[in-house]
């Protein structure tokens, strides 16, 4: 996860949201066993973003996190490329480009 | 009277009246979140119920003179009980010492009612088995009674206190009837770290539990001391490789209740052994009780945390292996089975088989008694919501996100909320 925020951040992409989620991809089982009780574990703990930038930054986006998040594994994710409608910052009411502009 | 022997009874009564919360601890971890105070409180609560119980009749029924199975009632209410001598330490300090004992036998059976138990009806059942069936069972063994005329070995408790505990546990894991999620769902513990710290906890007092009764700074508290570090050494070691022989992991719940199972072993022989044969009787305690969890998850009985496996069996292997390995030259009173006295192992059954029926049957008695009165099981409404909120109105782990403030209806909030300040410009706070 680390390595994926570093990987934005030199993109100048830093808006984000983070979400720690319980998820199901296409990974083997895991075993637990606890005393005379052996259980199955169907969800792993997973990560979940949510980063809405200009369009000309989606690229530039999905590079940043496809470069950082990789392992090869499977378990690695997916990446959703979203519409959005409009968006507005709610400090400056600011509307779709300039909100997602970074100030400074 | 021994100023040695006060110093240490007065560290070993503390040592083991913190068992009773390592145990909250302990069983605490392997519960779910939604119960971990529930859980937590019928150890807790043990402190007082029990101990009410044990000021009041409880000690006078155990350890005052009397007849076979019952002490009289001389020393109720702490009547005759003061500073005055008591083998080499206060009366007042030996009654308090025997009352950790009464307090966490009864507080070993919660571990088989977890997540299912009305907690009024619980506070009952514990007030009444301190005084119906501790005390009299422990009078048996250690205040005079049958069983020490019997010439049964119990050092610290392996039969008063574990076999005591597991056979109400039994009875009482079959009349509350298993969870709704017992062999449905999957029932994982929600904090092992704090079962991890129970165990610790439990080590460190127990040596208070063993070491100390032998009710003195001496050479025989030394030897009780020492096999109570050395049996668990060896069943952590012993369990560990047999959790890596099944599953290839050596998991830390396995590791707690290796400790447990070890020291619980040990109880009865701690002061009648020798070294070597406390790391025996260790190794050897590791395998029934292994045997017995893994069987009883496959069983309809819903002994929630396994009381039955760690404390009844680990507890007869410990009385029984007395009866084996109990040597005059260590301890100055008996010999065992190795040592030519096979009689010793047969006395020792007897006590187990007499104590577990006693304690079944009464146990079962007092459940029905308290039953009549009130509801004894949590709905399955209730454990679907867990009893902290139901039974305790609390909540172990909340973020208080959505609580709202209850305000009294004559009273406004304490302070009027501060204006926000508006910058120039439009900005807001």
């Amino acid at each position: 996860m680390n390595d994926v925020l570093e990987s934005l951040f030199r993109a100048e992409v830093r808006g984000l949201t983070l979400h720690r989620v319980q998820g199901h991809g296409g990974e083997t089982e895991r075993v637990e066993t606890y005393r005379g009780t052996t259980v199955k574990m169907e969800l792993s703990e997973k990560v979940r973003l949510e980063i809405g930038v200009s369009d000309h930054f989606v690229q530039p986006t999905v590079n940043a996190i496809l470069s950082a998040a990789q392992t090869g594994a499977v378990g690695d994710g997916k990446i959703f490329v979203l519409p959005v409608e409009k968006v507005y910052r709610i400090r400056t009411a600011e509307e779709d480009q300039a909100a997602v502009t970074p100030v400074g | 009277m021994n100023f040695a022997d006060i110093a240490w009874m007065l560290v070993a009564t503390a040592l083991v009246l913190l068992m009773t919360p390592a145990l909250g601890f302990f069983y605490g971890g392997l519960v779910r979140s939604k119960n971990a105070l529930n859980t937590m409180m019928m150890s807790v609560s043990a402190l007082g119920f029990v101990g009410i119980g044990w000021a009041l009749a409880g000690y006078s029924i155990a350890f005052a003179p009397g007849n076979a199975l019952v002490g009289d009632m001389s020393r109720a209410l702490l009547r005759g009980v003061g500073l005055e001598a008591q083998g080499t330490i206060p009366h007042l300090l030996f009654f308090s010492y025997q009352g950790t004992f009464a307090i966490i036998t009864a507080a070993l059976i919660s571990g088989a009612i977890v997540e299912r138990m009305r907690f009024g009806s619980y506070l009952a059942f514990l007030f009444l088995w301190g005084i119906v069936v501790y005390a009299p069972v422990a009078h048996w063994v250690w205040g005079g009674g049958w069983l020490s005329r019997l010439g049964a070995l119990d050092f610290a408790g392996g039969t008063v206190v574990h076999v005591n505990a597991a056979a109400a546990a039994l009875v009482a894991a079959l009349v509350l009837a298993p969870r709704k999620d017992y062999a449905r769902q999957a029932i994982l513990p929600h904090n092992v770290p704090f079962t991890l710290l129970g165990a610790g906890l439990l080590w460190f007092g127990w040596f208070g539990f063993n070491a100390g009764s032998a009710l003195g700074a001496n050479a025989s508290a030394a030897l009780a001391f020492t096999n109570t570090m050395l049996a668990p050494v060896a069943t952590l070691v012993v369990w560990t490789l047999l959790d890596l022989v099944r599953s290839a992991k050596a998991t830390a719940v396995g590791a707690a209740t290796a400790i447990v199972v070890g020291l619980v072993a040990i109880t009865p022989a701690a002061g009648f052994i020798s070294p070597v044969s406390a790391l025996l009787l260790g190794a050897a305690a590791a395998f029934p009780s292994y045997a017995a969890l893994l069987w009883r998850a496959r069983t309809r009985l819903d002994d929630s945390l396994d009381v039955v496996a760690a404390h009844g069996v680990g507890g007869t292997v410990g009385a029984l292996l007395t009866g084996v390995l109990a040597q005059k030259s260590w301890n100055g009173t008996a010999d065992g089975l190795l040592f030519g006295n096979p009689r010793q192992l047969a006395i020792q059954a007897a006590a187990v088989l007499a104590v577990a029926v006693y304690s079944a049957g009464a146990t079962w008695g007092i459940l029905k008694l308290v039953a009549l009165f009130a509801r004894v099981r949590a709905t399955t409404r209730e454990e679907g919501l867990g009893l902290d909120v139901t039974q305790h109105g609390e909540e172990a782990y909340t973020s208080g996100e959505g609580a709202i403030l209850v305000l009294h209806e004559a009273e406004g909030p304490a302070a009027p909320l501060p204006e926000p300040v508006l910058a120039p410009g439009g900005g807001a706070s």
